[in-house]
């Protein structure tokens, strides 16, 4: 054990920080923040760009803008949070010490001066070649150097993870047992991270070869397969760690306990298996790759990843509503969530999260990575619709919802502006929802992604979208501004509290920040004989409108030219 | 609970909930059904991307290109003089995208099949046909084949759908059908 002065204990929640630990979640969390800020902004000068009464942006600063804000947001806003993550799942949840915390320092002094180059290289104004830098179009050589170093300094963050598991598990931290399912989960996302940045560095490193002139060719379609192996899964990483915070928030906010530990891990551990394949999504309408090797791959197996999505989609809610049932809210269907804290923003970002990931941005994902609907979908605006549905309704809503019961916690701080944050994760989810609907709607009516002036003006011939299209890209604007309101309100709220919210000290406040464990068992709850029937009855909701869409869709792709 | 250690020691030993199982079992039929899908339309469905692609090099592939445009332009249009090609129902088609343009305009038959070539000479761009909304990658270096049965007549347009530098948003071809 290391010297207990090194450890401080959370009065209001009763867990055990180690200081260096403490330090580098909250300088990885800030970091991540800032980057939300950026990448936010930015968000917002390219929604009132593609509002084409507004067309905000010239050309080439649209294009330069559009490689920032993908870049900021999707790598390193997440990935500086999900390495706090990391620490606080293995460190603070196994109340044990971090694992060579000068390593970790180092990891971090990689990922700032990493993400900082690459912003400097687009910034400079050479490098608008679109977060994907898809070979043979070329950015400055800072430009991947940059990323590179950020994946190093991730890559190290994953090593002292693991390294913390170890030491926790060798000094018996946290008794005999297993290790806890939000950890799970974030060993889950780590070992994703590790196949991630592996994919990145074998593909980013011979292009940074290549641009500093050391090798003469990169083929394109390799780079195109592995980049995705670190595109996609680098978003795979956000779909566990996010699962991970969804399971902690049902914890923290009912002291919910999972339905089943066996079935709860078993999903993860099909993401482990399975989730990477899923890079196979962006290759779908590439020459040169087999038929067979895109439907396998595109299934993530047999769809084995969206069978443990669909069961993450059924236990989450499920062990909120046993934990409801279980205090008292028993009756009917639906009075575990008629009841529950719909004001404790925790609480709110993790269930809106939880719908908009499933609802808009999972089924929109199996189905355009459906080997032939993709042909209609494929790099239409519906990928931008369907991926902010995923990272910024799922992943970024519930990092919000940890946040919000972080700023107490970790930085033992009050939220400045308490009613705000009342309403701030409705006004940000709200405005993603309709947003992703409303592009995902464009997409359909085959409007593409990353163009800046769909009316073709100056083009030596024309082509005239029906006004549907205009009239959607009107509501995506107006959508942005919506949840540009929101997420500024939560860096405004964050910001302010860490830095001046009242010092909530070394004694215990008020209003408990985690709700007593519920008694195990599920006997005595629910209706028929069935424990959670209303979370089946949501589940079943669910399953309805996949079917139903999944089908839709195709069609839709009956009715296209005839292709073979 | 998910944050702390399982309470039951043995927690895989433990039974699973009726709810959770019955879940399970529906997801599985679910993810099989999806799975089947695709194979099945491969059989009987009329729109399925062709797999059949060579490499190529941009001279090679504009050398092609241009052998058809010499043999079945019937006219330009536009100041750039863009060729309109217009090849025998069943032939072997071209089409070529380069900064910023695609390269030449075609004019086929309704309800004819032909064989449609694809590649770029330059960076990734991506063919979309519009208002079908049929979406394909195009890659420098490789030459894919599609077999394409137009199935409504009019004036379709092809845009660029992967970003390839500033004139993207310029970048823009016809294919007319008759």
């Amino acid at each position: 054990m290391a010297n207990t002065a090194e450890f401080r204990t959370c009065p209001d929640t009763g867990l055990l920080f180690h200081k260096p630990a403490e330090t580098l979640m909250k300088l990885n969390a800030v970091a991540g923040i800032v980057f939300l800020l950026i990448g936010g902004v930015l968000g917002l000068l390219m929604g009132l760009t593609r509002w084409p009464t507004v067309h905000l942006l010239q050309a080439d600063s649209f294009y330069m803008l559009l490689t920032a804000h993908g870049l900021s947001v999707l790598i390193f806003w997440i990935i500086f949070f999900e390495i706090a993550v990391l620490y606080f799942t293995s460190s603070t949840l196994l109340r044990s010490r971090l694992a060579t915390p000068r390593w970790a320092w180092l990891g971090f002094a990689l990922m700032v001066i990493g993400s900082i180059m690459t912003m400097v290289s687009i910034f400079q104004g050479r490098s608008s070649v679109m977060m994907t830098s898809y070979v043979p179009m070329a950015a400055e050589p800072h430009f991947y150097l940059g990323l590179i170093l950020f994946a190093v300094g991730a890559l190290i963050g994953c090593f002292v993870f693991l390294g913390t598991l170890v030491i926790a598990r060798a000094e018996r931290t946290y008794g005999e047992g297993s290790i806890p399912l939000v950890t799970f989960g974030a060993l889950t996302a780590c070992i994703i991270a590790i196949f991630t940045i592996a994919s990145g560095a074998i593909i980013l490193i011979p292009t940074f070869l290549w641009k500093i002139g050391y090798i003469n060719h990169i083929d394109p379609l390799m780079y195109r397969i592995l980049w995705w192996g670190m595109g996609h899964s680098s978003q795979q990483i956000n779909v566990s760690a996010h699962i991970a915070v969804w399971y902690a928030v049902m914890g923290v906010v009912f002291g919910a306990r999972p339905l089943s530990e066996k079935v709860s891990r078993s999903a993860f551990l099909l993401y482990i298996l399975f989730l990477q394949l899923a890079s196979a999504h962006h290759l779908l309408v590439d020459p040169g790759i087999g038929t067979e090797w895109k439907i396998f791959n595109t299934s993530y197996a047999m769809y084995l990843a969206v069978l443990a999505s669909m069961i993450h989609g059924l236990t989450v809610p499920g062990a909120m509503e046993a934990a409801q049932r279980k205090r008292g809210f028993n009756k009917g269907l639906f009075e575990w969530l008629r009841k529950a804290p719909w004001g404790n923003p925790s609480f709110a970002g993790v269930f809106l999260s939880i719908l908009i990931f499933g609802f808009l941005g999972g089924i929109s994902g199996v189905v355009m990575g459906t080997e032939q609907i993709n042909l209609i979908i494929h790099n239409t605006l519906y990928v931008p619709g369907h991926f902010h549905a995923t990272v910024v309704g799922g992943t970024t809503l519930a990092f919000m919802a940890l946040t919000y019961w972080l700023v107490p916690v970790l930085f033992r701080r009050d939220l400045i502006l308490p009613s705000l944050a009342k309403f701030q994760p409705y006004l940000f989810g709200i405005g993603m929802a309709g947003f992703c609907l409303f592009m995902m709607g464009a997409g359909t009516l085959g409007v593409p992604r990353r163009h800046w002036d769909i009316s073709f003006s100056g083009a030596i011939f024309g082509h005239q979208f029906p006004e549907t299209a205009y009239l959607l890209l009107g509501l995506t604007g107006i959508s942005v501004i919506l949840a540009v309101i929101g997420g500024g309100l939560f860096i405004l709220q964050i910001v302010g509290s860490v830095f001046f919210g009242r010092r909530r000290g070394e004694t215990k406040g008020p209003v408990p920040l985690i709700a007593e464990p519920v008694a195990p068992g599920l006997h005595g709850i629910g209706m028929g004989g069935i424990s959670v029937p209303g979370t089946l009855v949501l589940a079943l909701v669910f399953l309805t409108s996949f079917i139903l869409y999944y089908f839709v869709n195709w069609k839709y792709l009956s009715q296209v030219w005839g292709l073979g | 609970m998910a944050l702390t250690p399982p309470a039951e020691r043995l927690w895989w030993k433990e039974p699973i909930e009726a709810v959770e199982l019955f879940w399970v079992a529906i997801a599985l039929v679910w993810a099989i059904v999806m799975f089947i899908m695709m194979p099945y339309w491969h059989v009987y469905g009329k729109q399925n991307l062709s797999s059949e692609a060579y490499r190529t090099t941009p001279e090679m592939y504009t050398q092609k290109v241009q052998a058809m445009v010499d043999q079945y332009t019937i006219r330009t249009e536009t100041a750039r003089n863009m060729p309109v090609v217009r090849p025998p129902a069943g032939a072997d088609i071209y089409m070529l995208g380069r900064l910023w343009e695609w390269y030449p305009a075609l004019e086929l038959e309704k309800d004819q099949t032909y064989r449609l070539h694809l590649s770029s000479v330059d960076w990734q761009h991506g063919f979309s046909l519009q208002p079908e909304n049929i979406n394909v990658q195009v890659i420098p270096g490789y030459e894919m084949v599609m077999k394409i049965t137009p199935n409504k007549s009019g004036e379709f347009s092809v845009i660029c759908n992967e970003y390839c530098g500033i004139g993207h948003h310029q970048m823009i071809g016809k294919i007319y059908v008759k």
